[in-house]
């Protein structure tokens, strides 16, 4: 195997789905660092990676940018579309800019970092993946989240946490209101310093002992007639 | 003193059981939850007979001539299509609901008839990609047990929109039956009522489905067939909307599809009945241009061959079986009749799949009562059970002088009511009337 140490991928040329497969199918540069070019917001880029590549992405992403990605290192240079980094099982998916709707989506480890703003329902159903997002998340974030962490060094919009169960969310600055069974719940320092970990791992500079700390109240884990005007 | 029973007067509006359901919420204060499918009376395809062959048409030697019942599945898009020697699919059962024995049983017996199983809400489980030669692997809402893994290694992907037994509505698994290994595929504590999802988290509408669909395509290198199954409701529409997304092969489940665990008032209050639905997704595709092309699968109280032989005649491609699959393992037996006392049901009337009880080890995680259910003798029955089907069905269609099933078309055969007519687009017996296409 010849190992080079980068190669250019230009998706003006390319079609994502050469991209892809090639990708999928690593009979070189398995040890290089790719570069792509022009995105232009196509779906679906560099999707059910395998191997650890370092992928770098120069220009605004479609949906699904590093779907249900394992092992590979890839960063977005630009903003990204729907579900980025959706049901993410390893490795890291980094966003410079803005992401929209449901970033990191179901995801079940590795690590995703948003460093502009998130919208909607970041982190539906997260898995055990954590999030890092340097600006605000939209409304209903962590709705139905499960397990993992999020930290948000903004603002959360309404509903946050909504349905949550095992998941651990952290916000610096104002949440507009909380979803169904989530509370805010005691920062000890533990938190902070895991909080401090996953803040330096993610490269985001934070002081985590300015965040609260938001989880479930556990009441809706079994359905009660009482709860029902919970939801 | 005596009652004059010629004074007691049943209420129509408020029957026995009426009085009963609304006493029980009294009681209770929440609704039934329940598994099984719908129970009502709807129109079926008991209502449609078919016409044998006479002297205007000429029929196929019974045990002599050959009746193919082969059925290729996603060749629109993908790679590998599947090819199935039977055009009866077992529908997406979860590992959750069903026990590791039943999955493996389902797909044992499915591998021996050259035919496909599906997984469920839970993800992919070794015995069942191990029994399954031909396994359609789930792309749910609540997404449990998803991973690219066992993506790559299912022969098709199935992104489940909704189901007949409740459009619209997402599941719930009751904690009793959350056992170590099942929380554990679905990211959850032991114990917790789990509620599945009713829409998907990371798109919305048609157009997202496209992108989703070319997402999962791309993952796994454009091989795998996609099928996108929903709940029969608004079936022209839906049907239409994923073809047009990309589908390969479409599943509708009409209202009597069963469930693990669901609202009584959804079961039997929302969507349309199967019957319907694959008038309309036929003629949905016809529209289109697509019939054939995008291969349609119908679900959804399909019971026997003759079942099967008026869906395909209506023009589905194949059906698939739950509940029936579920009967033939030995679901509602008259076995251990104590233990179905101990959950308040009897033998033919059990629909306690949501308490993790199941007399005879099929609906349950408890391993004393899984052992009920040897996945050998489980699959023994269900191979027995589809063998019967498919012979009955070629025998319908032998008799209509087909010599592949998916020749059988709605001339052939003419219905017993005026709603079964109207349904399923086929003149009322003894008359040329279609109500709502011809005049009378």
């Amino acid at each position: 195997m010849t190992v080079q140490d980068s190669i250019t991928v230009d998706l003006a040329e390319v079609s994502v789905r050469d991209l892809n497969q090639r990708l999928h199918h690593l009979t070189d540069g398995g040890d290089a660092d790719w570069q792509i070019l022009n995105p232009r917001g196509q779906h679906a880029i560099a999707v059910g990676l395998m191997d650890p590549v370092q992928i770098t992405i120069d220009g605004p992403v479609g949906y699904y940018c590093g779907g249900m990605n394992q092992n590979a290192q890839i960063v977005v240079n630009g903003h990204s579309g729907w579900g980025v980094a959706e049901n993410i099982m390893s490795g890291v998916v980094r966003v410079r800019g803005n992401a929209s709707e449901s970033a990191a989506a179901t995801g079940r480890a590795g690590l995703v970092v948003i460093e502009g703003d998130a919208s909607s329902r970041c982190g539906v159903s997260m898995k055990g993946v954590d999030i890092v997002v340097g600006g605000s998340v939209g409304h209903m974030s962590g709705f139905l989240a499960q397990t993992g962490r999020m930290a948000v060094c903004g603002d959360a919009g309404a509903d946050l946490g909504s349905s949550i169960y095992e998941a651990v969310i952290y916000v610096r600055g104002d949440v507009e209101s909380l979803g169904a069974d989530c509370i805010e719940k005691e920062m000890t320092d533990a938190h902070i310093s895991e909080l401090a970990e996953l803040l330096t791992r993610a490269e985001v500079a934070a002081d985590p002992s300015e965040f609260r700390r938001y989880g479930s109240a556990r009441n809706l884990y079994h359905f009660k007639v009482d709860h029902a005007d919970a939801y | 003193m005596t009652v004059d029973r010629r004074t007691v007067r049943e209420s129509a509006t408020f029957p026995p059981s009426v009085i009963a359901e609304i006493q029980r919420a009294a009681d209770q204060g929440i609704y039934d939850i329940r598994g099984f499918g719908g129970k009502r009376r709807l129109p079926n395809f008991d209502d449609l007979v078919f016409l044998g062959a006479s002297t205007s048409r000429y029929p196929l030697e019974g045990y002599r001539e050959r009746c193919d019942t082969s059925v290729t599945l996603g060749a629109r898009h993908a790679k590998k299509p599947i090819e199935l020697k039977i055009p009866i699919t077992i529908a997406g059962m979860s590992f959750g609901a069903l026990g590791a024995h039943a999955k493996e049983a389902i797909g044992r017996a499915a591998t021996e008839m050259g035919t496909s199983t599906t997984t469920g809400d839970g993800g992919m489980t070794e015995e069942e990609r191990n029994s399954s030669k031909t396994l359609v692997y789930q792309v749910l809402p609540s997404r449990y047990g998803m991973n690219p893994d066992d993506l790559r290694r299912c022969d098709a992907i199935e992104v489940v929109v909704g189901q007949g037994a409740k459009p619209g509505g997402g599941g719930m698994l009751l904690g009793q039956k959350i056992t170590e290994r099942v929380a554990e595929m679905r990211t959850l504590p032991v114990g917790i009522d789990q509620r599945s999802a009713c829409r998907h988290p990371d798109w919305t509408g048609p157009d997202d489905l496209a992108i989703k669909i070319r997402e999962l395509r791309e993952i796994t290198d454009w091989e795998k067939p996609i099928y996108v199954k929903v709940g029969a409701t608004r079936t022209r529409y839906d049907v239409a909307l994923a073809a047009k997304a990309g589908a390969d092969v479409i599943v509708v489940d009409g209202m009597q599809g069963g469930t693990a665990a669901t609202q009584d008032v959804f079961i039997e209050h929302v969507g349309i009945p199967t019957l319907p639905a694959v008038r309309l997704a036929v003629e949905s595709l016809k529209e289109l241009d697509l019939h054939r092309e995008v291969q349609l699968i119908v679900s959804g109280g399909i019971r026997t061959g003759a079942d099967v032989a008026k869906a395909l005649a209506l023009g589905a491609d194949a059906v698939a079986i739950g509940s029936a699959a579920m009967l033939a393992l030995g679901c509602n037996k008259p076995v251990h009749e104590e233990d179905y006392r101990a959950i308040g049901a009897e033998p033919g009337y059990c629909h306690h799949c949501h308490t993790g009880r199941c007399p005879v080890g099929i609906t349950t995680q408890d391993p004393d009562l899984e052992r009920r259910l040897p996945p050998e003798v489980g699959a023994r029955h269900l191979r027995n059970y589809l063998t019967v089907m498919v012979l009955e069905l070629q025998t319908l269609a032998r008799a209509c002088g087909k010599s592949h099933i998916h020749n059988l078309e709605p001339e052939d055969m003419v219905a017993l009511t005026i709603e079964a007519a109207a349904m399923a687009g086929v003149p009322l017996a003894g008359t040329d009337w279609i109500p709502g296409r011809t005049a009378f």
